[in-house]
């Protein structure tokens, strides 16, 4: 219980003091983690549109893939990250691994399929005939795009939200990859495991506060927007 | 409140202006998965005109619309708007932004009812000072304005339509194509809106195809009527023509001349045909000829019932039989009255003459129409 009860009040201290170790992982968590999600948006919901709104061979086939990314474990994503940036690996020349960047291209093959997954079913479940109607009313291609996916804002919304969630409290991947080094590529989650593992339960807790903090955040707003619309 | 049209309609406010020709359809065939779902050999649309489209479901009659707007899968033939080829070949966009549709359903945007009927000009970039304009005109016109700012997901079925109406008339189309607009609808709210649209409707005097599978409402609305049936067009003709005297059985029976009696042409008097019918003979006025085997088509509601040993009122009625009723149907006001006269025919009474009549099961009545009821189509 003193364990307990001395982890609690070192953390409190540590977060109303606004320890700079503390706040500079935060940072770093937030930067990767909001980076990885906005190159997955610009990758998942164009590709999950167009998937949605197409009728080609191998349709079913690409939907699978997309269905099997979103159920990959993390790990498994970081040590195909991990392969192509070693020293002698295919993408070994750009010096990436355990830098910022290669956390942020791990965290985006994590969240990439999910946003793809779900912005499929999006825009899957709208009606068709609406964009029948769009269409008649002199929409190009474009503009249809536009429309629809102006239409499922709030699904697409919710998918964001998830790949957010996703790679925010993702460890696995973000350690292989990263390497958890202090000032560069330590972020909430790494450095919990490594506080953890050191007995110095203060500031893990501290650390883990943040992160549910966060998750509760965007939960929040998440729940928000969905129930901002009054039931039909 | 005068309406302008867009430049390449003519603003007469009349309802058919001469005979211009709008849209020409020729040798169109329509495929979906492969298939042929409809052909469509000749068909024009005259400036001003309302056309209405009717068949059984499942006929093609919004296949043909789709077609139209090249909103479906076509394989050969020609479509000519205002003159220039839009089929084969042209920009679909371009055709489409000088139509608008209207479907069954509302198919409403997520957003205001305001930005909703200004959604087509928008995608067409109209000016926004004009745009304004129009959606408050229309948004009027269709006594929507209290709504402006309600959620379209907020709103009842006939309100939904009534957005979906005045986005298409806000674009002041060239041509306004509608399939089905008021099915969905329950009978109350159908019957104002479509009172609302008929006025709208003759006010704009734009050219118009219309969908529908309910004969009344086509009756109502069209300046002639297009009959499609299993894929292909049956008949095109003024309402009265259609409903007369339709051009093969199954377009009379979708026209509600319940009646066909097979027989033949046996004389040729006047002007009237004499059929022989099992073991009577009818008279129809008919320029069929003789030793024609034909169908003779009649209306239930043509036909007119008294009772046995009674006077029938001398009249044009040249028909008189004698037959046993089969079995009675009452349907609220009216009675449907099925007989055997040698042969079956259907009537349609009213509940009082039923009832003056003392009308049942078994008894023998007379039955009289005149020749001009009938009409005969070949077989």
């Amino acid at each position: 219980m003193d364990l307990i009860w001395e982890g609690l009040s070192r953390a409190f201290w540590l977060l109303v003091g606004g320890d700079p170790e503390v706040v500079r992982v935060t940072l770093l968590s937030l930067q990767v983690s909001g980076i990885a999600t906005l190159l997955s948006i610009l990758i998942g919901v164009p590709l999950g549109t167009v998937i949605a709104l197409s009728r080609f061979p191998g349709r079913n086939l690409a939907v699978s893939l997309v269905n099997t990314g979103m159920g990959m474990p993390p790990v498994v994503a970081g040590l195909f990250v991990t392969i192509f940036l070693w020293r002698n690996g295919p993408l070994g020349y750009f010096h990436l691994l355990f830098t910022p960047s290669a956390m942020v291209i791990a965290q985006t093959v994590i969240a990439a399929p999910m946003v793809t997954g779900i912005s499929l079913a999006a825009i899957g479940s709208l009606n068709p005939k609406l964009r029948l109607q769009i269409l008649a009313l002199g929409a190009t291609r474009w503009q249809v795009l536009w429309l629809l996916v102006r239409e499922a804002r709030l699904p697409l919304l919710a998918a964001v939200m998830a790949g957010f969630g996703a790679v925010i409290s993702e460890v696995g991947a973000s350690m292989m990859v990263g390497g958890n080094i202090q000032g560069q590529t330590r972020v909430l989650t790494t450095a919990t495991v490594m506080e953890s593992s050191k007995g110095n339960f203060g500031v893990a807790i501290a650390l883990s506060v943040i992160l549910m903090l966060l998750v509760y955040a965007v939960n929040l707003s998440l729940t928000y927007a969905q129930q901002h619309r009054r039931p039909l | 409140m005068a309406v302008t049209l867009n430049s390449g309609a003519i603003d007469t406010g009349l309802r058919t202006d001469g005979h211009k020709i709008l849209l020409t359809v020729r040798g169109l065939v329509a495929l979906r998965e492969k298939l042929v779902v409809l052909r469509v050999d000749h068909l024009d649309l005259r400036q001003g005109e309302v056309l209405a489209v009717i068949g059984p479901n499942g006929a093609g009659k919004s296949t043909l619309l789709l077609s139209l707007v090249l909103l479906q899968q076509l394989q050969g033939g020609e479509i000519h708007f205002d003159g220039e080829r839009v089929y084969p070949g042209c920009n679909p966009v371009r055709l489409r932004r000088r139509t608008a549709t209207v479907f069954q359903e509302p198919l409403l945007l997520d957003t205001s009812v305001r930005d909703n009927v200004a959604a087509g000009l928008r995608i067409r970039g109209v000016s926004r000072v004009e745009a304004e304009k129009r959606v408050r005109h229309w948004m009027n016109r269709f006594g929507i304005s209290h709504l402006a700012s309600r959620p379209a997901r907020q709103l009842s079925g006939g309100e939904a339509q009534r957005v979906s109406l005045a986005r298409a008339f806000a674009l002041e189309p060239e041509l306004l194509l509608l399939d089905e607009p008021f099915s969905a609808l329950d009978a109350p709210t159908r019957a104002a809106l479509l009172e609302d649209f008929e006025e709208v409707l003759r006010e704009s005097g734009v050219t118009a195809l219309f969908v529908t599978h309910d004969r009344t409402e086509a009756m109502r609305l069209g300046d002639r009527i297009a009959v499609v049936m299993d894929g292909r067009l049956a008949q095109v003709g003024r309402p009265e023509e259609v409903f007369s005297t339709p051009t093969d059985d199954k377009v009379a029976a979708f026209v509600g001349m319940e009646n066909l009696i097979p027989g033949r042409v046996v004389e040729r008097r006047d002007g009237l045909a004499l059929v022989r019918v099992e073991s009577t003979s009818l008279q129809v006025v008919s320029e069929a000829g003789l030793d024609q085997q034909v169908l003779v088509c009649l209306r239930p509601e043509d036909i007119v019932l008294h009772s046995q040993g009674g006077e029938v009122p001398t009249g044009s009625a040249r028909n008189r039989l004698s037959g046993r009723i089969a079995r009675l149907i009452p349907l609220g006001a009216q009675v449907r009255v099925i007989l055997d006269c040698g042969f079956h025919l259907t009537a349609l009474v009213s509940r009082r003459s039923a009832e003056e009549l003392a009308l049942k099961d078994g008894r023998q009545v007379l039955v009289s129409f005149k020749a001009s009821s009938a009409h005969l189509i070949s077989r």
